[in-house]
């Protein structure tokens, strides 16, 4: 088969040539931009960004947990080695800002900002998003969300000193009458405007998916990384609101003398909780959903074969996230719920495993039978695969709720939610970012250094998060600056994972200085005839405006193959 | 910690025995059963009368460190509660081997395709992407693992949830930014429970570790039922002890409760596991199960009084006041 870039040569090659591509001026290209690629690159610029600040939180955590006792936080505070209270509130600001870094800075701008706004429209044919204004605004919001939680750290937090010590879950009324300093106000308004951008971008994006689709394209010949940001921008449309609104309420409580979450005005500190699950659990799909479109995408590619199972594995995404909206309470089995509450959430709970063993299923499957290549993207995914496998099933037990009375705020749910987050998002978000690297820059990253920055990483991560399980079965509790001496070996140990994996980022960022500099030029499609895709039909980079002339998929193409049809 | 030693080998047992698809035989429940350490319980003070907090066993009611025991720090602590053994039973012989056997198939299965179906063995890749049989099998087979794993789960909350007797003792522990009250308000005593520092730690005698250790602790009587009430003062906070299975909120304007029964008597250690500000991870809770005489002895001591004897006490006054009256 000739390469795909033939398939779709005339449109393509008078951009690259013509040098017709108007870019705006510098300040206009970056600051007003309304093209969708200069904004997904806006937005992985950012994710890096806002990751090196919360990775270096994790560091001064890890660093501190090394050894039992305070050894570093009153520094950070500002204090004396002897003031415990400093110290005990300056981790919390880190873990609450750790958390929400992480979560709405880092996993959501690159996985939905940045590859969904990359490679959504150029894989069903269109020219931008629809809303290509909107676009820039929903990423200037979170430009903005972030300065105002990066402010929050340099304001009152409570009387004992600066930041919002609350937690990513900013539980009232720690939040409200248990610190009343404006830190906290700065950091639910951060929430609030990083929630109003995606919401702006969800709403981008459905719009984007069901009318801008290129002729012959049905939503079940979309290739799956689209179908994931479709569910995705579904979930943010229907559970940020919910957020808004109780960030909201903490707000008026704060401030404005209500008491909806405070029993002494007849509210309720659970009702909170509640809500802010109703949201937080939904989140948790939101940053993998993409990721497993991804992975989808690369398997396929890699193994130059098409996706076993392509309808099954669009409706599972669909039931993760309608399922995904009724098991929140398993976040809160400790509150005091009801027990046939519990015994609901519990069996609900484990639904979830179903479809996602399809998807783990179907991508074995997907190899089975293949002509594997083990280029940089594909060890990212075959790593995904199995650290995703050992993350879910620690939520297997989890979701049972007499299980979960004793590990329920243990380290043994941190190590959990790090093996589906910090390992299956963040794997993902890597094989993603080696695959589509020479799309995005027209350059060739090191295929040595990938390599080696996936082995240094898998290993690294692993000795964090593993020995993490045996301290949270052992009983150590999860937002704890200090612990007793029995906890010290294994905490140890996890401190000395994060330096490898530290060591591994830098490999990472010399990979990217290395293409930059000295990377050899990309080809339209540089991954072989596996990558089925419209983006790999146009050049690397893709000119700045692309499908003037729509592609078409002709009606005698499958699904499995997402190219227009050949001349 | 010969318990978690045991429990290892048990595990590996329960692995395999899973793995030839066998139904885990009932009778190894009986293995986990902590065999009666009851000669271990007479170490307390008992110095007629008198209250002198027990020391506690090394081991027991807290966690174990790698230095004393490489496998007993890696998993649970061992249990001293009928619902904490059977959840570390259903731990132990039906989730762990599950999530274990489940891990190590997706990996012998990735491993093999990329030894068996690369480019140099397969370069011929084949075009299969439907298979209507497998997609059912592997639709089906979670689905009834999950129904395995959900009879004990639901048991086990049934168990959990149980109301306590209408004689069950009560104890109200409340938590405060950053230390906890204990009230018994069927004894009319009440203690307020702060952590020690570490030089009072290590002068309060052997076995007690910084960090768990406390000045006054929630003494309660072992073997009977207990009603355990939990609410806060000022923001959340999370009354949790490992060793007993047994974690629950404490949250203000609202009064949980669950029945907790302690098998034998001991110091059991836990430590505040909900968010509650700056001094969060420095509010331990110690939970010191005495038999009946001994408690009640605490409760005397410590200005309290014994419900039934209270009746027959006053009773005795009313007699007394009337006969000076006469």
């Amino acid at each position: 088969m000739a390469t795909t870039a033939d398939n779709f040569a005339p449109a393509a090659d008078t951009h690259a040539h013509d040098h017709h591509d108007h870019k705006p001026n510098f300040f206009a290209r970056w600051f007003m931009s309304t093209n969708h690629k200069d904004i997904g690159s806006l937005y992985l610029i950012f994710a890096i960004v806002a990751g090196i600040i919360g990775g270096a939180m994790s560091g001064v955590m890890r660093m501190e947990l090394m050894e039992p006792g305070i050894q570093y936080l009153w520094w950070f505070a500002g204090s004396s080695p002897e003031d415990i209270s400093a110290a005990g509130h300056m981790w919390n600001v880190f873990i609450t800002g750790h958390g929400l870094i992480m979560v709405f800075f880092m996993v959501m701008p690159a996985m939905i900002g940045g590859f969904g706004n990359w490679f959504v429209p150029l894989m069903i044919g269109a020219p931008d998003m629809a809303f290509p204004r909107m676009n820039n605004i929903s990423f200037w919001l979170t430009v903005v969300g972030f300065l105002s939680l990066l402010f929050s750290l340099f304001v009152p937090g409570n009387s004992i000193g600066n930041g919002a010590g609350v937690g990513w879950t900013v539980y009232a009324p720690l939040s409200t009458t248990g610190a009343p300093g404006p830190a906290v106000d700065f950091a639910i308004f951060s929430l609030h405007l990083a929630g109003a951008g995606s919401i702006l971008g969800a709403t981008n994006f459905i719009t984007t998916i069901f009318n801008m689709r290129a002729p012959g394209m049905t939503l079940h010949k979309m290739p799956l990384f689209v179908w994931s940001v479709l569910v995705t921008a579904f979930l943010l449309l229907l559970a940020l609101p919910v957020l808004a609104a109780a960030i909201t309420m903490l707000l008026t409580d704060r401030n404005f003398g209500t008491t909806f979450f405070d029993p002494a005005g007849g509210g309720d500190p659970i009702l909170y909780q509640h809500l802010f699950w109703f949201f937080g659990h939904p989140e948790v799909y939101i940053m993998i959903l993409p990721g497993f479109g991804m992975i989808s995408q690369i398997i396929a590619t890699f193994s130059r074969k098409p996706v076993f199972g392509y309808l099954g594995m669009a409706y599972a995404m669909v039931a993760i996230g309608v399922v995904g909206f009724i098991v929140w309470a398993h976040h809160m089995y400790t509150v005091g719920l009801d027990v046939n509450t519990k015994m609901y959430f519990t069996a609900a709970t484990m639904v979830i495993a179903v479809p996602t063993g399809v998807k783990i299923f179907s991508w074995i499957a997907t190899m089975w039978g293949g002509s594997m290549e083990l280029k940089s993207p594909m060890v990212w995914a075959l790593g995904f695969i199995f650290l995703f496998t050992v993350g879910g099933v620690t939520g297997v037990v989890l979701a049972n709720g007499g299980i979960d009375d004793n590990l329920h705020d243990t380290y043994y749910v941190v190590a959990h939610f790090h093996y589906v987050l910090s390992m299956g998002a963040v794997f993902s978000l890597f094989a993603g970012f080696y695959y589509w690297f020479p799309k995005m820059s027209g350059r060739m990253h090191s295929e040595f250094l990938s390599h080696l920055h996936f082995w240094v990483f898998f290993i690294g991560v692993n000795v964090i998060f593993f020995p993490q399980h045996f301290l949270g079965m052992n009983g150590m509790p999860r937002r704890y600056p200090d612990y007793p001496e029995a906890f010290a070996f294994w905490n140890y140990i996890s401190s000395i994972g994060y330096m490898i994996m530290a060591a591994s980022m830098l490999i990472f960022f010399v990979n990217l200085a290395y293409a930059f500099l000295a990377g050899k030029k990309a080809a339209n499609n540089p991954w072989g005839e596996g990558a089925t895709t419209l983006e790999w039909t146009l050049t690397s980079p893709p000119p700045f405006h692309q499908f003037e002339t729509l592609p078409v998929i002709e009606d005698h193409h499958d699904y499995h193959d997402h190219r227009p049809a050949t001349a | 910690m010969r318990q978690a030693f045991d429990r290892f080998h048990f595990g590996i047992f329960a692995a395999l025995a899973a793995l030839l698809a066998l139904a885990v035989p009932q009778a190894v429940i009986a293995q986990d059963a902590p065999e009666a350490v009851a000669e271990e319980a007479a170490t307390p003070a008992e110095a007629a009368g008198g209250y002198v907090p027990m020391a506690p066993t090394p081991g027991k009611g807290m966690p174990t460190s790698y230095e004393d025991d490489p496998l007993a720090s890696m998993t649970f602590q061992d249990q001293y509660s009928q619902d904490g053994l059977y959840a570390l039973w259903m731990h132990d012989a039906i989730l762990l081997p599950v999530i274990t056997i489940i891990s190590l198939f997706v990996l012998a299965l990735l491993l093999y395709v990329i030894v068996k179906f690369n480019r140099r063995s397969n370069p011929n890749p084949s075009r299969t992407t439907h298979n209507t049989m497998i997609e059912v099998v592997w639709t089906v087979v979670p689905v009834i693992i999950l129904v395995v794993i959900a009879v004990p789960s639901i048991t086990l909350l049934a168990r959990q949830y149980e109301e306590p007797p209408e004689d069950a003792i009560t104890v109200k522990a409340v938590g405060y930014q950053w230390y906890w009250g204990y009230e018994y308000p069927d004894h009319d005593v009440e203690v307020i429970s702060n952590m020690l520092t570490e030089e009072e730690a290590i002068a309060s005698g052997e076995g007690e570790q910084f960090q768990m250790a406390v000045d006054n602790r929630m003494v309660v009587p072992a073997g009977v039922p207990i009603r355990l009430q939990t609410t806060a003062a000022d923001v959340i906070h999370a009354f949790a002890v490992p060793s007993l299975w047994f974690k629950q909120d404490a949250v203000p304007g609202r009064l949980n409760e669950r029945m907790l029964v302690i098998d034998e008597p001991g110091v059991y250690y836990g430590q505040c596991s909900e968010l509650c500000g700056a001094l969060h991870g420095y509010m331990p809770i110690a939970v010191e199960a005495l038999p009946m005489e001994e408690f009640e002895a605490w409760v005397l001591e410590n200005g309290g009084s014994i419900p039934g004897a209270e009746v027959a006490a006053e009773a005795e006054t009313e007699a007394t006041e009337e006969e000076a009256a006469a």
